[in-house]
């Protein structure tokens, strides 16, 4: 990386991000981005789910450390090699998931790690409150300091996270997600601890997946795609269309084996589902050999609702229609009689059983099949492993290993024909190719399109655009828990899912 | 550059099958904690034979088998109990009001049969108990069982006082003072024929891969379609009849019942358990390390007896060999990866 070009930060920026590069094994996180802060202004840092922003969060608060490129503080490098060293530069975060802690006081949670003194080096109590109230009142917050965090409701809480970030002498506050949990009344009033943070001159790096927001509040922003910064400049010289355009405008640079599609008769009929807290309403219909995508923003509610199918979670109301019966599942061994399987996004906990053997995990849901009157046969299992998995060309040792020792590719092709072994009739797949390699994403998409020719209903959970766009016959757009547009044909475009998805209206054309 | 150029280049790889196992099960079994065990029980067979001359004697070992048979019946439920993530920390207090609950049924003038009955339902009803307030109300096992650990055993002692049940029926005798034929005991005979029922369901059917699945991972299992509650349930009714069991034979063998009967005889199960190789967070284990260690703790035991060594040396002994078990596979491991 060459330095003796002299900074690229422009005059004036705090915090700067020149080239940094950050890879993970099989993947580059970050390929030579940039990002600068000005003091007293907002940067909104603006890219679908995995354009690497929270790569770029954790590598300015030092909890990783970039493979190239350099931070610049004031146009000097510096580098953060631990979380304390972040924050001692000045640099602090309001995390999506701050850690906070319930049997604590809210003054404890907000100088934990840092609490004033008294001069035999016991927590001086009566200080820690004092500060903690200034601090809360400065961002407008009228909260006890003494009370127990357990007792706040969650508004309070996200308040007491941010007291805690600007407990630290801050120059730089990054606010990652920050207005996910709140209601309009609380965004409000973070939009005026926002004004006050940058009339105190703080620069601020602003994470949000809100084209309202971005515009309410933003005097610049950063566009990052695929790990690479694609531009940047003032928001009051762009419109959404221009940013939407940079967020996914891409080349399209896989490609996908989608099949043209022998869509057949209804095989599932979802009416007016809905959970108290998590989704509302869902209807839809899915036919034999069809592909429906899913897609949403994080935390639209799409994977709450897809394991609410299974039997996870009781729906509140709704009905399930499986090839015109109606179905009540309570619970994943009824869905699995009935047809239907889930495989999760999140393998490690929900998907595999990683101590166990290959094998033994293929099986687990079909053990009646291998089985003789709930005797083990062994010989069984291991022709029906071998079967699914060879489909799917698993790359491993023996069938006898651990799931936990294989790559994550290898993994998620054994919970796929874990599920396939049970012959269903629907297969819904939640974020099927997370953090796997490009050579393993290619077998399952490859795979996917095979089911579907097949006969096999498709369901496919995604965040990732260009999947989307590639394997589905038809994608439903979820928002907060609702659908918010139905898409196929003409109108399923990179725009008009990210405009659904973030609730901006579409101009112009019906969807 | 775009991300697919930078990352596209899986590593070549020979293609071919995959074979179903690299290591043939005999092999695996070889490296185990079981032949490891077998080794050390067979050590102190052979020192218990050098130190006293009395150890070798047919009657003499018979006798010894008593002081693993009744907490071994238990110990083979416990263990899958303990594979599957749960514990059952009252099954002492089951044996105690099992027997409280037999005595009653003798003294009121019932015949072996009523009072051998009254032991299995009363074992059944305790686990029941347990297994509910674990699967439904979704309470840890540990503190449940701590509870019912002090109930159980208090009804009892409510019931008895410091009083005792005695005269029980003469043909009940036989089920922890009879014989099968020469020196076999029917005890004996009821703890084998438990550990091939046992063997066989962790290691043979459904309900014991099941039970390793949940252990290993709960939420997994039950995304998989494994009935998580129902397994638990059943789990925790065979803890409890298997301490009816237990409470029968020792009941029978001692001819009496006090309040204070089998009293810390969980902590020996959870060791005769823990001790087997199986893993006391879950998910691992075999029934044939558990029967090689009701062997080891029943022929130290023994051991130390003929060489008078006291209790109080005894239970020192035991709790060390604990600590050691868990502890050397940690050390092999540290030792291994240093390496």
């Amino acid at each position: 990386m060459g330095t003796g070009q002299g900074p690229v930060a422009a005059q004036g920026a705090v915090l700067a991000l020149d080239r940094i590069i950050k890879t993970f094994p099989g993947v580059t996180a970050l390929d030579q981005v940039q990002l600068e802060l000005h003091a007293g202004e907002v940067t909104s840092l603006i890219g679908e789910n995995g354009a690497g922003k929270s790569t770029v969060v954790k590598i300015l608060t030092g909890i990783y450390q970039p493979d190239g490129g350099q931070i610049l503080l004031d146009g000097e490098p510096v580098s953060f090699p631990t979380a304390q060293a972040a924050s001692g530069a000045g640099v602090t975060a309001i995390h999506q998931e701050t850690v906070l802690f319930e049997e604590l006081t809210v003054a404890e949670n907000i100088f934990i790690g840092h609490a004033p003194r008294t001069r035999f080096g016991l927590i001086d109590t009566a200080q820690m409150r004092r500060r903690a109230g200034e601090i809360l009142a400065s961002i407008g917050a009228e909260i006890d300091p003494g009370v127990k965090l357990k007792d706040l409701g969650i508004a309070s809480r996200h308040l007491v996270a941010i007291g805690r970030a600007l407990s630290v002498e801050a120059r730089v506050v990054i606010m990652d997600e920050p207005t996910a949990a709140l209601s309009q009344k609380e965004i409000e009033e973070l939009y005026e601890l926002v004004e006050t943070l940058k009339a105190q001159g703080k620069a601020i790096l602003f994470i949000s997946h809100k084209f309202d927001e971005i515009f309410r509040i933003s005097d610049r922003y950063t566009v990052f795609r695929d790990g690479q910064f694609v531009g940047a400049g003032k928001i009051a010289d762009v419109s959404e269309g221009d940013l939407v355009k940079m967020m996914v405008g891409r080349a399209v640079d896989q490609i996908f084996p989608k099949r043209a599609a022998q869509v057949g008769d209804e095989v599932l009929k979802v009416v007016g589902y809905s959970h108290p807290t998590e989704f509302e309403d869902i209807n839809f219909t899915l036919r034999r050999g069809e592909i429906l995508g899913f897609y949403g923003l994080v935390g639209a509610g799409r994977s709450e609702f897809m394991q609410s199918l299974i039997g996870i979670t009781r729906p509140s109301k709704g009905a399930v229609k499986l090839e015109d019966h109606v179905k009540v599942i309570r619970s994943p061994a009824e869905a699995i009689e009935a047809g239907i399987v889930y495989v999760p996004e999140d393998r490690g906990k929900q998907g595999a059983i990683l101590d166990l053997p290959i094998f033994q995990n293929v099986t687990l849901p079909s053990l009646r099949e291998t089985s003789h009157r709930g005797f083990l046969r062994l010989a069984e299992e291991f022709a029906l492993t071998r079967q699914y998995t060879e489909r799917l060309d698993l790359r491993a040792a023996s069938l006898d290993t651990t799931v936990g020792s294989l790559s994550g590719g290898n993994q998620q092709k054994v919970v796929i024909a874990k599920w396939l072994a049970t012959r269903p009739k629907v297969i819904i797949l939640d974020e099927p190719t997370k953090g796997i390699d490009i050579g393993s994403k290619a077998a399952v998409h490859e795979f996917m399109s095979e089911l579907a020719a097949e006969g096999l209903s498709v369901i496919m959970v995604s965040s990732e655009i260009p999947e989307i766009l590639g394997m589905s016959d038809r994608v439903i757009v979820m928002r907060e828990g609702r659908i918010a547009a139905e898409l196929e044909g003409d109108a399923l475009t990179p725009e008009t899912l990210v405009r659904h998805a973030a609730g901006i209206g579409v101009k112009g054309e019906a969807a | 550059m775009s991300l697919a150029e930078t990352t596209s280049a899986p590593e070549a790889r020979a293609r071919g099958p995959v074979p179903d196992r690299l290591r043939a099960p005999w092999e695996a079994k070889l490296k185990s904690w079981e032949s490891l065990l077998l080794v050390v029980a067979i050590g102190i067979f052979i020192l218990n034979s050098f130190a006293s001359p009395y150890f070798l004697n047919a009657w003499n070992l018979s006798d010894a088998t008593f002081n693993f048979t009744e907490k071994a019946m238990i110990a083979f439920a416990m263990a899958l109990l303990i594979i599957a993530g749960e514990i059952d920390l009252s099954v002492a207090s089951i044996i105690a009001l099992a027997s409280t609950a037999m005595g009653l049924v003798m003294e009121a003038g019932f015949g072996t049969p009523a009072i051998v009955a009254t032991g299995l339902v009363t074992g059944l009803l305790c686990g029941a108990f347990n297994g509910v307030l674990v699967t439904r109300l979704g309470l840890p096992s540990i503190v449940v069982t701590i509870g019912t650990m002090s109930l159980f055993r208090g009804i009892s002692y409510i019931v008895l006082g410091d009083g005792a049940f005695r005269g029980y029926p003469s043909d009940f005798a036989f089920f922890g003072q009879g014989y099968a034929f020469w020196v076999i005991s029917v005890e004996l005979v009821i703890f084998a024929v438990l550990a091939v029922i046992y063997g066989v369901v962790l290691h043979r059917t459904n309900f014991g891969r099941a039970v390793y699945a949940i252990g290993n991972n709960p939420t997994g299992a039950l995304f998989s379609g494994i009935r998580v509650a129902r397994v638990k349930m059943i789990l925790f009714l065979l803890t409890g009849l298997m301490s009816g069991v237990a409470a029968v034979c020792l009941t029978s063998r001692l001819g009496s019942t006090r309040p204070s009967i089998a009293s810390g005889m969980e902590l020996e199960v959870v060791t005769m358990v823990v001790l087997g190789g199986v893993n006391i967070l879950g998910g691992s284990g075999s029934i044939p390390g558990v029967v090689i260690a009701a062997f080891v703790m029943g022929l130290v035991t023994f051991g130390l007896g003929l060489l008078n060594v006291p209790g109080i040396v005894m239970s020192i002994f035991i709790g060390l060999l604990l600590i050691g078990v868990i502890a050397l596979p940690r050390l092999w491991a540290k030792f291994r990866g240093r390496a």
